[in-house]
C-alpha cells in the first residue's frame, strides 16, 4: 500500500513533542468547535421562537435520548480500546475494535434519522418554526461530523487489513481520528445537555 | 502522541484503566443528568444550573480521560490554541445572547 513506502522517511522527524500532523488536526478541530459555538449560539437565541409549532417539551423523549447518548459514549471507549492496541501493534484487535466502533456508530446516526423522519412526518419539519430550523441545523450538523468519521473509520479498517505493522503515519492517522472521535461525543454531551434537556425541563 | 521514547507514555496515550475510569466517571455523570431532568425534584432554574455543571464537569472528563489533555510542556501549543478557542466561543456566545436580549427588549418582541 502507498502508506507503506513512508515508514522509511518518517524516522527524520522523531521528536519529544507530538507531530505536527496531530497538533495540525487539533488546530483544525479547535475551527469546528467555532462552528459548533455558533450554532448553539443561533439555537440560544431561537429556542423558544416556536411560532405556534411544537416546542421541545412536546417533541423530545428521555428514552431515544438516552439510548442515542449511550451509543456514542459506549463508541468513545471502543474506540480508545482500539488505540491501545494500536499502540501494541495488535493489528487485528485494532480492526475489530474499530469495527464495533463503527456499528455503535452507525446505531446513533440511525437512530437520529429516525428521529428526524418521525418529526419531520409529524409536520415539525426545519420549516415549522425558527426553533425547529436551528434544533435540525445544530443536530443534523453533529450528525454529519459522525457519518464522516464512520466514512474514516471504514477507510482505515481497509488500509489497515493485511498490514503486518502500524507505520508512523498510519498511527498518526489513528490519533487524528481518535481525536475526531472524542471531540463529537464531547459536543454531543453540549447537545443533549443544552438542547434536549433543557428543553424538557 | 508519537511517543515511542518519551518516558511518559501511559500519561499521553491511556491505558485500558484510565479509560475505563473516564467511562465509568461519563455514565455516572450522564445518568444524573437524566435522572435530574426526569425526576423534576428541582425548580426549572436549579435543574438548569445542575444540568450545566454536570455537562461541564463531564466535558472536562473527556478531556482528560479521552483526549489526554493535559499540562506537559509538549502540550503547550495545544492547550494555547483550546484556550484561545473556549474564551472565544464564551465571548462569542454570551455576546450573542446578550446583544439579541437587548434588542428583543428593546423592539417589544417579547
Amino acid at each position: 500500500m502507498a502508506h507503506d513506502t513512508t515508514v522509511t522517511t518518517s524516522g527524520h522527524d522523531e521528536h519529544h513533542h507530538e507531530s505536527p500532523v496531530v497538533f495540525g488536526f487539533w488546530v483544525y478541530l479547535m475551527t469546528d468547535c467555532i462552528i459548533f459555538g455558533s450554532l448553539f449560539a443561533t439555537f440560544a437565541v431561537l429556542r423558544n421562537q416556536f411560532n405556534g409549532g411544537p416546542s421541545g417539551h412536546e417533541l423530545f423523549e428521555l428514552s431515544g435520548l438516552g439510548l442515542e447518548t449511550a451509543l456514542l459514549l459506549i463508541s468513545s471507549i471502543t474506540y480508545g480500546f482500539g488505540m491501545i492496541a494500536a499502540h501494541k501493534n495488535e493489528i487485528s484487535k485494532v480492526i475489530m475494535w474499530l469495527g464495533v466502533t463503527f456499528l455503535l456508530g452507525l446505531g446513533f446516526v440511525g437512530l437520529e434519522v429516525n428521529e428526524f423522519a418521525h418529526m419531520i412526518h409529524e409536520g415539525a419539519g426545519p420549516d415549522r418554526s425558527a426553533f425547529l430550523s436551528a434544533f435540525f441545523t445544530l443536530v443534523a450538523t453533529h450528525g454529519l461530523h459522525v457519518s464522516c468519521g464512520l466514512i474514516w473509520i471504514v477507510t482505515l479498517m481497509v488500509q489497515l487489513m493485511g498490514t503486518t505493522a502500524i507505520p508512523e503515519r498510519m498511527m498518526n492517522k489513528l490519533t487524528c481520528l481518535s481525536l475526531f472521535w472524542h471531540f463529537l461525543d464531547i459536543v454531543w454531551i453540549c447537545v443533549f445537555s443544552y438542547v434536549y434537556l433543557a428543553s424538557m425541563i | 502522541m508519537s511517543d515511542l521514547h518519551t518516558t511518559s507514555s501511559g500519561e499521553s496515550h491511556g491505558s485500558v484503566s484510565s479509560y475505563i475510569i473516564g467511562f465509568v466517571l461519563a455514565v455516572i455523570l450522564t445518568v444524573l443528568a437524566f435522572a435530574v431532568v426526569a425526576m423534576h425534584s428541582l425548580s426549572p432554574s436549579g435543574t438548569i444550573i445542575a444540568v450545566s455543571v454536570l455537562a461541564l464537569v463531564q466535558v472536562l472528563v473527556h478531556l482528560h480521560y479521552f483526549l489526554h489533555m493535559g499540562g506537559g510542556s509538549e502540550q503547550r501549543w495545544n492547550n494555547m490554541c483550546f484556550v484561545f478557542t473556549v474564551g472565544f466561543v464564551a465571548i462569542f456566545i454570551v455576546g450573542t445572547l446578550f446583544v439579541m436580549n437587548n434588542t428583543a427588549i428593546h423592539m417589544m418582541s417579547r
